[in-house]
């Protein structure tokens, strides 16, 4: 076997692993910590395949960025573990169903690809050629930039709709002006008095 | 010999291997010695003499730590989730040495040399989060946790602003690879390094990176004032020393990085003399430098104050510098300098 055969089931293991126990873990924590792993071999996977700008992304995007709030959440969250366990067993067909649903979706759909005459299914371009990255860039902000500008349009919409729900207005709390308290002036402020003893002010 | 060594498996392995030391084992050394000019510095600016005991000038002190920290005896608190407790400083160290697989030191002395290697950089520091709240959750006790969450966030906030800048060092090179970003930066000395062009994202950068890296004055994380030492309270002996050799180490990165991504890596700053990895070594040891300063001079920041100068501050301002570069690549703006690839840089 080759180095990238071998390399190929370290990772496909380690996905397969990663999601096994983000199944079976008792602890929530843990739970993420093995999501995380998979999250890690898929992104081996995709620089085997040659598609680095997508690992890096997968990368930053999700192990970064998505999973860190999973965890900031879950560690947060007071869970009762013999609830949760109870649960399992009472969804468990409905979750089985789903994955089975999806699994023959999936085969219908690769079943079923047929590319067009003349073309090859590649997961990159061919070597030699313009690099991953830019490529993907060509496609994305040249030949279907109006696609993805509304894909954005739609996003920006949910972001701020996200915003106005969660946003609430109190008037009953205090808030720091900073830039107000940058301009305060040490003369104005402040008083210099001499007081006589026995006196007060 | 050659054959085997870029023919064979084996061969290439151990070549790898070989590099991989050659990068390691260096860096710890110095990395000793930085820590002690890191003391030294923040005494002399104290009025006092800092470590001057063992060895002359008190050059051997860090060695002297490192076996203290090793000889210690581990405690492991009560009802800490033990696997988690241990992976935690682990993934720290191992995090901050991977990055350095893609660090140019001269034309050509480079371990990794990936077209995404800047994405690389930023995919493994955006990592380095799970270090500290690993660490502060299994802890099982308050101060670490707390000091783990505010770690979360105020690396995530961080993260945002130095992708961006570095967006704007990518758009101007037209490449990803280090050794491109460095290359296009050729010409005319320190006068037509990135400084120049995108001289305000410089400080913001060098800001993001203190925080980025849990420095002071953004050492909120480890506030002793606040929260004891923060995610490290229950550490001891060496899971301790590998979460500061971690720290170390990923300062030391960034002052790698300051370097390459605006002062030109390894190039010399006047025309006329030669280039090579003595000016790298030079500039890194310069910023270190002004991340000790900092350290020494500058009070640590509120919480409020840190988030707001993450997210109010310098997210627009670095978002606004994004497409001002790009308009300025796009049409050529300034005889090409935003441009480099356009000028053949």
């Amino acid at each position: 076997m080759s180095v990238a055969g071998v390399v190929f089931y370290i990772f496909a293991l380690t996905v397969l692993a990663g999601g096994v126990f983000t199944v079976v873990s008792r602890n929530p924590v843990h739970s993420v910590l093995w999501l995380i792993t998979a999250f890690i071999g898929a992104t081996g996977l995709f620089v085997l395949m040659g598609a680095e700008f997508l690992a890096m992304l997968l990368m930053i995007v999700y192990v970064g960025a998505v999973a860190v709030l999973f965890l900031f959440v879950v560690m947060m969250l007071d869970i009762d573990f013999a609830e949760l366990k109870a649960g399992m067993a009472k969804y468990l067909p409905i979750a089985l169903l789903i994955g089975v649903i999806l699994l023959i979706e999936l085969a219908m759909i690769f079943g079923t690809w047929v590319a067009a005459d003349g073309v090859t299914l590649l997961a990159r371009p061919e070597a030699g050629e313009i690099a991953n990255t830019e490529a993907l860039g060509r496609v994305v902000y040249t030949e279907y930039l109006l696609l993805f500008q509304l894909a954005g349009l739609v996003l920006l919409v949910a972001m701020i709709g996200a915003i106005v729900l969660t946003m609430r207005h109190r008037k009953d709390i205090k808030r720091q002006n900073v830039v107000m308290q940058m301009q305060r002036d040490p003369k104005a402020a402040i008083k210099l008095v001499d007081v006589k003893p026995g006196q007060g002010l | 010999m050659y054959e085997f060594f870029t023919t064979t498996n084996l061969g290439i392995a151990l070549l790898i291997l070989g590099q991989v030391l050659l990068i390691v084992v260096p860096l710890l050394v110095a990395l000793a010695f930085l820590l002690w000019a890191d003391r030294k510095v923040w005494a002399a600016v104290q009025l006092r003499k800092g470590p001057n005991v063992v060895g002359a000038f008190g050059l051997l002190q860090s060695f002297a730590d490192f076996i203290k920290y090793v000889l210690k005896e581990i405690v492991v608190p009560a009802g800490a989730d033990k696997f988690v407790f241990f992976l935690a400083p682990m993934t720290s160290l191992v995090l901050a040495l991977v990055a350095w697989a893609v660090i140019p030191f001269n034309d050509g002395w480079v371990v990794a040399d990936i077209n995404v290697a800047i994405l690389f950089i930023f995919a493994v520091s955006s990592l380095e989060v799970y270090g500290v709240i690993m660490g502060g959750w299994a802890s099982n006790s308050k101060y670490p946790f707390l000091g783990s969450l505010r770690s979360a966030a105020q690396m995530i906030s961080y993260e945002v602003s130095i992708g961006l800048i570095i967006i704007g060092v990518i758009l101007s090179t037209g490449s990803m690879n280090l050794t491109a970003i460095v290359h296009a930066q050729e010409g005319a000395g320190l006068f037509s390094w990135y400084w120049i062009p995108h001289f305000p994202m410089v400080i913001l950068f060098i800001i993001s990176a203190h925080a980025e890296t849990n420095r002071p004055p953004f050492d909120l994380p480890e506030a002793e004032s606040e929260l004891v030492a923060g995610y490290q309270v229950e550490y001891s002996s060496t899971p301790f020393l590998l979460y500061m050799i971690g720290e170390y180490v990923a300062i030391t990165l960034m002052t790698a990085l300051i370097s390459i991504l605006f002062f030109g890596g390894w190039l010399s700053p006047i025309p006329g003399l030669p280039d090579g990895i003595l000016w790298l070594f030079l500039k890194m040891a310069f910023f270190w430098f002004v991340f000790m300063m900092t350290k020494s001079v500058v009070p640590r920041y509120r919480y409020d104050q840190l988030m707001r100068i993450g997210w109010k501050v310098f997210l627009p301002l670095s978002l606004a510098w994004v497409v001002l570069v790009a308009f300025f690549a796009q049409y050529g703006a300034f005889w090409g300098t935003y441009a480099r690839w356009t000028t053949g840089g």
